[in-house]
C-alpha cells in the first residue's frame, strides 16, 4: 500500500536495529509517548528487535486508558437520560466506569452510536432535531482539532441540541509529571508525531532545557519508529539532549497554525485528572466560556458526580516502568481485561493487559 | 350483525390478498390465510421443491446413509443488503458451510423468519429469493419453514434463522482437537472482505471503493479438496472474530501452538486500507465465503491446488504451521522480523481513536 509499505520493508528495518544495537553501549530506558506508537510496536515486535539496547517503556498515550472514571461515570449518566443520543468513538464503549460500561447503558435501552468523527455527531443532531445529541470528545491534540471543529459549526449553525463532553489531555504537561517524579527511570521521549503535527515541537524546548532528556518526534510505521530510536539512542550516548524531528514528512516546527488558532478560541487550558496518574496541573482541555453552551457536563447537570479510583490499583507506577504488571497485588485478581481496574488494563495495548494476555502462558519466550 | 357481537382477534385475519399489502402486517405471522399466501406466493415459488409443496407440518426425508451433521445459526445482520450480498446469501451460505466444516456433505435446510410489522414486502421477495438461488447453488433444499410476525419496532426488518442437516462420508474425521504437530495451516483466500463489506455501508462512512462481501458456500470446495486429501485435520470458516478467533480456539483445543507468517497472509488492498484507517486488524474482522484447513505436510500442496482450482479459493495461500511450542497460543511472524501473539478478544473488534 503507497505510503505504508515503504515504511515497513522488513530488510531496512533490521538494518535500522542493527546500527541501534551497534551504536548502544548500554540499554537506554526510552518512552514511547502515544498508544499509536505502542501499538505499532508491540504489533511488529520491534521491542524484541532491540532487546538489550533499548527497553522501551510504553507511556500513558492511550486517551481510552487515562480517561478518569469519574468522566466515564458522567458520559454513563447522560447517555442514560431520556431523549438524548450519545456519540462515541468505538473503543470508549468497552471502558468501565464505577459500575458499568457504554454497552451496558446500550442494553438497559439507552440510544449510543459508534461515529467515525464528530463531524457526524454534528449530522446527526441536525437530522434529530427533537433529541439532545452528546459527542463524547475525548483525546490528544490530534483528535482536539476535529472537536473543536464540531463545536464551532454547531455553535455557527446555531444548534442548540448538540453537545459535547469534553476531556481532552496534553502531552507536554503529562512528560513533565512523568519527569517529576521522583522514581522516574525515563532517559528519553518519542513525542507523538500526530500530536506534533497539529501543534509543532517548539513546545518541547523548555522541557529538553529543564529535564535534560532528548525528546525526538517519532512516526507510527516500523522504520518511523526505529528511525526515532535511532537518533534518541545517538544522543543519549553523546549526552547532548536536544528536540529533534524525526518525522519529518508530516511535522513542522510551528505546526498546524489554522487548528491551533481554532483550538484557542474553543478550548482553554484546565486542571485534568489521569486515570492511574492521578491530576496534573494544566494538563487538559475544556471548552472555552465563549463556547460553554454547547459543554455537556453543563447541559445536563453532572458536574456533582464523583468516583474513586481503585485503591488496588498501581497502573501510575507501571506506566512509568517502575513496577512490573504482575507485582502489582490486583492483577490477575481483582483486576483483569474483563473487570480492568486502572488504565494499564483496560487497553489492549495497556501493560497490564499485554502481561494478562500473553503472561499468565509462561511459555511466551518459546516463541521468539 | 350488531356493534356489540364479541370478536375473537386470535381467529382475525384480513381478508385482503398478499399482493394487496405492499408491506408486512401481524396477520402474515397469523397463521391465516395471510401466512399461507404468504408461503404460496412467496416462498414456494423461490425455494421450489417437492417436499416443501407438499405443504406437511414436518419434511419427511430419506435416510442417508453415514453419520449426519446437524447445525444451526441465526441470521441479524445490518444492513440487509450489502455489496456483495444480502440477509438471504449469509442465511444459507453460513449454514451450509457449518456442515461442510465437519466434513459433510450439506442436504437440507429449514428457514425460520422474524419479521417486523411493515416490513416491505418487496424486500422479503428479493430475500427469499436470494436464498433460493443460493440454496440450488450450493444443492441444498430448503424443506420447511416458519414465519413470525413482531409489532414494529421489536425487530430490525428481518431475522432468519437457519438450521442444517448434512452426511458425514465414513472415511472422513475432521475436528477442532485434530491439529498435529508440524500440520500446514492453509486459507482459502483473503481475509476481512466480509466484516468490511459491512462496516463500509453502515452508517457513517463512506469509502471512496465499493468492498464487496465475499459470502459463498464453501461445500464444492470443501467436497474437491476432500477428494484429494480426504484425511484433513481440521476446517473452520473463520466467521465472528476472523481467522485470528478461528485459530486460537484451534491451538486451545487442539492444545497445540500456531505460528502464522504475517506476510503469506491474503488480504485485498481496499480492506488493508479500510483496516488502516479504523484502526482494525483483518486478522479479527469476519468472512463469509473463506475456510482455513489444517491438513498434513504431505497433502499441504495438494490440498492448496485443489483449492486454487475452485473459483472461492484462487487466492488460497498457505500461512503457518502447528508447532509443538507456545501450546494454545496463536503467534505471527511479523514481516519486520519480530514475533507477536494475537490473543482472542474479549469482545468484538472495535475501530480505534489513536
Amino acid at each position: 500500500m503507497k505510503y505504508l509499505d515503504e515504511f515497513r520493508d522488513g530488510e531496512l528495518a533490521r538494518s535500522l536495529a542493527r546500527q541501534i544495537q551497534q551504536t548502544a553501549t548500554r540499554s537506554w530506558a526510552i518512552m514511547e509517548v502515544c498508544g499509536g506508537q505502542t501499538h505499532s510496536i508491540v504489533r511488529n515486535g520491534l521491542d524484541q528487535l532491540l532487546e538489550g539496547a533499548v527497553e522501551m517503556i510504553h507511556g500513558p498515550g492511550c486517551p481510552v486508558c487515562v480517561t478518569p472514571l469519574e468522566l466515564i461515570d458522567k458520559a454513563l449518566a447522560i447517555a442514560s437520560e431520556p431523549g438524548v443520543i450519545f456519540c462515541s468513538f468505538g473503543d470508549m464503549l468497552r471502558v468501565p466506569g464505577s459500575h458499568f460500561d457504554l454497552f451496558r447503558v446500550k442494553a438497559d435501552g439507552a440510544d449510543v452510536r459508534v461515529v467515525y468523527s464528530p463531524l457526524d455527531a454534528l449530522t446527526i443532531a441536525r437530522q434529530n432535531p427533537d433529541r439532545e445529541v452528546v459527542f463524547f470528545g475525548i483525546g490528544f491534540e490530534t483528535t482536539a482539532p476535529a472537536n473543536a471543529m464540531a463545536v464551532h459549526q454547531a455553535k455557527q449553525q446555531g444548534l442548540k441540541n448538540f453537545s459535547m463532553l469534553v476531556s481532552h489531555v496534553l502531552v507536554p504537561p503529562a512528560i513533565e509529571a512523568i519527569m517529576n517524579s521522583p522514581s522516574c527511570r525515563v532517559q528519553a521521549f518519542l513525542a507523538a508525531g500526530h500530536v506534533c503535527s497539529v501543534m509543532g515541537y517548539w513546545q518541547y524546548y523548555p522541557l529538553v532545557e529543564r529535564y535534560r532528556v532528548p525528546i525526538v518526534i517519532t512516526g507510527f510505521e516500523p522504520l518511523d519508529l526505529l528511525e526515532g530510536i535511532r537518533r534518541t539512542v545517538i544522543q543519549l550516548e553523546a549526552g547532548t539532549p536536544q528536540v529533534e524531528n524525526a518525522y519529518e514528512r508530516a511535522v513542522c516546527f510551528e505546526g498546524n497554525q489554522p487548528a491551533q488558532a481554532l483550538l484557542a478560541q474553543v478550548f482553554e487550558v484546565t486542571d485534568r485528572s489521569w486515570r492511574g496518574i492521578g491530576m496534573i496541573p494544566r494538563s487538559g482541555w475544556k471548552l472555552s466560556d465563549a463556547y460553554r453552551d454547547f459543554d455537556a457536563e453543563y447541559r445536563f447537570s453532572v458536574g456533582n458526580i464523583r468516583a474513586e479510583e481503585s485503591p488496588i490499583c498501581r497502573s501510575g507506577e507501571v506506566l512509568q516502568g517502575n513496577l512490573k504488571p504482575n507485582e502489582c497485588p490486583g492483577f490477575g485478581k481483582e483486576c483483569t481485561p474483563r473487570h480492568p481496574l486502572g488504565a494499564t488494563m483496560v487497553s489492549s495495548e495497556g501493560a497490564c493487559a499485554a502481561y494478562y494476555n500473553y503472561g499468565r502462558f509462561v511459555a511466551v519466550d518459546s516463541i521468539r | 350483525m350488531s356493534v356489540t357481537m364479541k370478536v375473537d382477534f386470535s381467529q382475525w385475519s384480513c381478508p385482503l390478498p398478499l399482493r394487496d399489502y405492499p408491506s408486512i402486517v401481524m396477520g402474515h405471522g397469523g397463521g391465516g390465510q395471510l401466512s399461507a399466501e404468504l408461503i404460496e406466493h412467496l416462498f414456494v415459488p423461490a425455494f421450489r421443491n417437492t417436499t416443501l409443496e407438499s405443504m406437511a407440518d414436518s419434511s419427511v426425508l430419506p435416510r442417508p446413509s453415514g453419520r449426519l451433521a446437524f447445525s444451526t445459526d441465526s441470521y441479524v445482520v445490518q444492513p440487509l443488503f450489502f455489496p456483495g450480498g444480502s440477509i438471504g446469501d449469509l442465511a444459507v451460505h453460513g449454514t451450509v458451510n457449518d456442515l461442510s466444516m465437519s466434513g459433510a456433505t450439506p442436504l437440507y435446510l429449514s428457514a425460520g423468519f422474524i419479521l417486523e410489522e411493515g416490513f416491505p414486502l418487496s424486500q422479503l421477495a428479493a430475500i427469499v429469493d436470494r436464498m433460493g438461488r443460493a440454496a440450488r447453488e450450493a444443492g441444498v433444499q430448503i424443506v420447511t419453514g416458519d414465519t413470525k410476525v413482531v409489532e414494529k419496532g421489536h425487530g430490525d426488518g428481518c431475522y432468519i434463522n437457519t438450521a442444517g442437516v448434512g452426511v458425514i462420508a465414513d472415511n472422513i474425521e475432521i475436528g477442532p482437537t485434530r491439529a498435529a504437530n508440524g500440520d500446514v495451516v492453509i486459507v482459502s483466500g483473503t481475509v476481512g472482505d466480509h466484516g468490511m463489506a459491512i462496516m463500509s455501508v453502515r452508517e457513517g462512512l463512506e469509502f471512496e471503493t465499493i468492498i464487496e462481501s465475499d459470502t459463498a458456500a464453501l461445500n464444492g470446495m470443501v467436497a474437491s479438496l476432500l477428494r484429494f486429501a480426504p484425511h484433513v485435520h481440521v476446517l473452520r470458516d473463520p466467521t465472528r472474530g476472523g481467522l485470528a478467533t478461528s485459530l486460537n480456539e484451534i491451538a486451545g483445543q487442539s492444545n497445540v501452538g500456531i505460528l502464522i507468517e504475517e506476510r503469506s497472509l491474503p488480504v485485498l488492498q481496499d480492506v488493508q486500507s479500510a483496516c488502516e484507517l479504523l484502526g482494525m486488524d483483518p486478522m479479527y474482522v469476519a468472512n463469509e465465503g473463506k475456510l482455513v484447513a489444517i491438513v498434513d505436510p504431505s497433502v499441504a500442496e495438494a490440498v492448496l491446488a485443489a483449492m486454487r482450482e475452485h473459483p472461492h479459493g484462487r487466492n488460497a495461500a498457505i500461512i503457518g504451521r502447528v508447532t509443538e511450542q507456545h501450546k494454545g497460543i496463536l503467534a505471527a511472524k511479523t514481516p519486520i522480523g519480530g514475533t507477536r501473539i494475537i490473543p482472542l478478544q474479549i469482545g468484538e473488534q472495535l475501530p480505534r481513536i489513536c
